[in-house]
This record gives structure tokens, sequence and C-alpha cells, in this order.
């Protein structure tokens, strides 16, 4: 070894941003590490694994299709596929931010007792979120391919709507897990409220059953936006519009800001409270 | 330049936790959000020289592992600060990392993930660290097969096999059985041979007085003494003597009934 590492423990200003970042990548194998264990613990017995994770989003499909499109009425073409075009993403982000606060819960003990970046469980829940979320939709693509739903070279931007997402999920994760630390009964809070959010959002109904003047607040949903671009390239076969991509990428770099801001603050915390 | 610095180094737990976000929110309104804290560490400064054993003696809630983990950058001090020059290896509670239903192998490299080493560098220290475990076809079962003992020589085997620098050992001395222990304490002085810094936190005076260069006294979060080993230990023993003996006396008070 040429230069000899030199760390600095100092009481006061949380660590910088660079710092963290850095620390990441120097925890590259560990991170590498959490995310193959995530996705092997849940694809070991590997066909049954994709039908698992499957297994809720198409049970709601079926459930869904029946009530919303049998029983209301709907005039929704494909509904399999409207439903599941913000359905899945949708999952992603309510899964995620869940298994945010789980891992920090899970991994405490490892930050007791080794030096890692606190915000590696955040990153890691989030990166193999995004990977659940692709392999979901290779389904998704027969369910396509059997109901003769069209499939156009625009999903070719979804990676771009995902990482918007993601980014989006890991800025929320950040603040959730942080406080998850400190605050027993956020993890059931958020769980009870993120049931009820998905009906805020148009992943079952047609916007346009939406009346006007409820319109503005719908709106004000960020999952609104973050949805939307990922349905428009699936279900629509058009790339989402730039208003959609705008007001998402804003919010997602709000989400970033103002968690790296919760994290840093309680993150010198922790210990004492894991 | 020194191996390790503390400087000034003051560590504050909260003495009380408010364990719902309701209840915060109920304190912050009345004003009581503000929680006690207390100092497991106080101003405590140190230099350790590269090269350096150094033991840490003092009863239980002395600071001895606090001021460890301080080193090892998982707490991080309210005041003060510590510099740490080199690759550390934190062997701080034996089997921290590890997964239960991974077998030894898996764990090798998780581990050394943990401590920042890719698969291809513990892949070629796999046969090395098998070997020091001692743990012969066990290495391939789960985790959750193995006795206490068992994890206790894989976590030291690998934590030993990593390279460092700095090596911060908190008890390790107290697990495993007797050959094992005179393996360690081999381990620990070839480390020190070949110039690595070791930090050791131990109970087994005996052996901290064989292994150590110097040793510190802590005492309710303070040095108290800090110089030659059998000097300190002979001021440690007259002084946990006669906390012993009042110890003793309170307990016997309040249950009679305990032997």
């Amino acid at each position: 070894m040429s230069t000899i590492p030199e760390f600095c423990n100092a009481a006061g200003s949380g660590a910088s941003l660079l710092d963290e970042a850095r620390d990441l990548l120097a925890h590259e194998h560990l991170l590498r590490s959490l995310v193959m264990r995530d996705l092997t613990v849940r694809y070991k017995r590997s066909v049954l694994g994709v039908f698992w994770t499957m297994l809720n989003p198409l049970l709601m499909m079926l459930i869904f299709t029946l009530v919303f499109s049998a029983f209301f009425r709907f005039q929704i073409k494909h509904f399999e596929v409207y439903f599941l075009s913000e359905y899945l993403p949708w999952i992603f982000f309510s899964q995620t931010t869940v298994a945010s606060m789980v891992s920090m819960a899970w991994n405490g003990p490892l930050m007791k007792r080794v030096r890692i970046p606190k915000s590696i469980f955040a990153v890691s829940t989030t990166l193999s979120g995004i990977a659940n979320l692709a392999i979901s939709c290779i389904p998704l693509a027969i369910i396509m391919l059997i109901k003769g739903a069209p499939l156009s070279s625009a999903v070719l931007f979804l990676p771009v709507s995902f990482v918007i997402l993601g980014a989006f999920t890991l800025g929320v994760s950040l603040t959730l897990s942080s406080l998850s630390v400190y605050f027993a009964d956020i993890k059931e809070t958020y769980q009870a409220a993120v049931f009820g959010l998905m009906y805020l959002a148009p992943i079952v109904y047609p916007m346009s059953i939406v009346p006007e003047e409820y319109l503005r607040f719908v709106r004000l949903n960020p999952m609104v936006h973050l949805l939307q671009i990922v349905r428009d390239p699936i279900y629509y076969g058009r790339l989402p519009t730039l208003s959609d991509l705008m007001i998402s990428s804003v919010w997602a770099l709000a989400a970033l800001i103002s968690g790296w801001l919760v994290f840093r603050k309680l993150s010198a915390g922790f210990y004492a409270q894991l | 330049m020194k191996a390790i610095e503390f400087d000034g180094v003051t560590v504050r737990f909260p003495a009380t936790r408010i364990p719902f976000v309701k209840e915060w929110f109920v304190r912050k309104l009345r004003g009581t959000a503000a929680v006690d804290t207390f100092a497991a560490l106080s101003d405590v400064s140190l230099d350790i020289e590269h090269g350096e054993c150094l033991g840490l003696i003092g009863s239980n809630g002395a600071g001895k592992s606090t001021l460890l983990r301080v080193a090892a950058g998982v707490i991080t001090p309210s005041a003060g600060r510590a510099v740490v020059r080199g690759a550390v290896a934190p062997l701080i509670e034996l089997g921290t990392g590890f997964d239960a239903e991974l077998d030894g192998r898996e764990n090798i490299f998780f581990n050394g993930a943990l401590l920042g080493r890719s698969q291809g560098t513990m892949r070629a220290r796999m046969d090395e660290i098998v070997e020091f475990s001692g743990l012969g076809q066990f290495i391939d079962l789960p985790l959750r097969t193995y006795s206490t003992g068992m994890v206790a020589r894989l976590a030291f085997s690998i934590a030993t096999a990593v390279d460092a620098a700095v090596v911060l050992l908190d008890e390790i001395l107290a697990v495993g059985d007797a050959s094992f222990r005179e393996r360690c304490e081999e381990r620990i002085r070839s480390f020190h041979q070949s110039g690595c810094t070791i930090l050791l936190v131990s109970h087994d005076l005996a052996s901290i007085e064989k292994l150590c260069d110097r040793v510190v006294f802590l005492e309710e979060g303070r040095i108290v003494a800090l110089g030659n080993p059998s000097e300190v230990i002979r001021a440690y023993g007259e002084r946990s003597g006669s906390y012993e003996l009042r110890h003793d006396r309170s307990v016997s008070l309040a249950a009679p009934g305990l032997t």
C-alpha cells in the first residue's frame, strides 16, 4: 500500500455528500453482496421466485380487472396492461421504502461494529428493487402479447423513467429509514398510509373519472407523475410528456435533497438508538 | 505521525429514549423533547504510536468499548476527534456480520465485503482462513450448525487475514477454548511483530500484561492511569478490589436470599 488511508472521526458536522458517495464506492463489494443477497433470497428457486414476485401483482390484476372492468365498466382497453403499467412501479416504490426500514433494523448490529456508510442499506434496497421491477417487466410483456396489446419502441425510454422513479424512492427511503431508527411506530404508520395512498393515483381508475375541482389536488401527488412516465411508454406506446418528466425530476430531486438532509442530521445518533 | 490520536474525545449518549413519534410531538409541544444525556467518555486524549500494542482495562461501563468504537469510526464523538491512520480491522463482538443461513465460505466473502475486501482478495486468503479457523468440514455447512466457539474462531480468522495496519480487539480472548485462545495470543503477538498497531480490550489481566506495551486504565469515561502494564494493572487491582467489596455488600443487603 502506497498511501496510508487516514480516517478522521470528528464531532460536529455530519458527513458531506461527497464523502458519503466516496465511501459508498469504497464499499462497492458490500453493496454488491447486499443486492445479491436480496435477489438470491427472492429468486433462489428461480422459476418459483419470479412467480412469487408476480403473484401479488397478478392476483391484484385479476381482482381489479373483474371489479373495474366488469362491475364498474370502465371503458379501458387492455385493462390488465393499463393497471400493471402503474401497479408494478407502485409496488416497487411501496415495497422498497418499507424494505429500507426493515433493512436498517436488521442490519443495525452491523453498523454498531463495523464502519460502513450508513446510507448503504437505503441504496442497496433501492437497487435490488429496481432489479425486481425490471424482472417483473418480463411477465408484463408476456401478458401484453397474450392480450394483443401493442408494444412500442417507446419502451426503450423506460430505463430513464426507472432512474427518476428510483431517485425519488431512494430519497423517501433515506428519510423514512433514518426516522424509523428513532421511532418504532414509523413503519406501521407508513405501511397503513401507503396502502391507502395507492388510490390517490390513477392506478386502477382512469384520470377522466376525477371531477374537475379535484384534479388540481390529485396532480399534487408526486406519484401521479412518476407513475405516468412509466405508463406512457408501456401502455400508450409514446414518450412521456415533457411536463410529466420535469415535474417527476423536480420531485425526485426534492426527495433526494430532503432525504439526505434528514439522514445527515440523524445518522450520527443511530448508534445510540439501534 | 501517530497511528491513532484521540483528541479530547467526549461521547454522550441519550439517557432516555422517546420511542414514538406521537410522544415526541407531545413532548415537543410541552417543550420537554430534549432528553438527558450521560457521558460514556469524557475528554479523553491519547496518542498511540505505530506498532504499539495498547491494552484497555477498567470495570464494566468504564468506556473501554466506547473508545474502541470511536477508533473504529462506528461512534461519532460528541466533542473532540479521533484520527486513525491505516486500514482498520475491527474485531468488536465476534460474528457480527454473519448470516446463519450461509455456509462458512459464503460468510467469509460477506465479511470480507464488510471490511471492504473484494471476492478475489478473500478467495486468495480462503485456504489460510479455513486452516486457521480449524473448522474442517464444517466450513461447508450453514453457520447455524456452528457452536459459539466455532463462530468466534471463524470471525477471528477472517478479521486477522485482511491485512490491516490497525487492529481493534474487544474481548476476543474471552471466547473459544484454551487452545484457540493460545493461538489468538500467538497471532496477536505476530501482528505486533509485523508492525501492526493493536488496541486490546480485555478483562484477562494476565494476557494484557503479557501482550501489551502500555496499558490504559479507564474509569467512568476518564483515563485514570496510563503507562507500564504491571503498574497500571496493580493500580486497577487496588481500585477495583475496593469496588467489588462495596458492590458485594450492597447485593447481599438487597437480596439476602441470594448467594
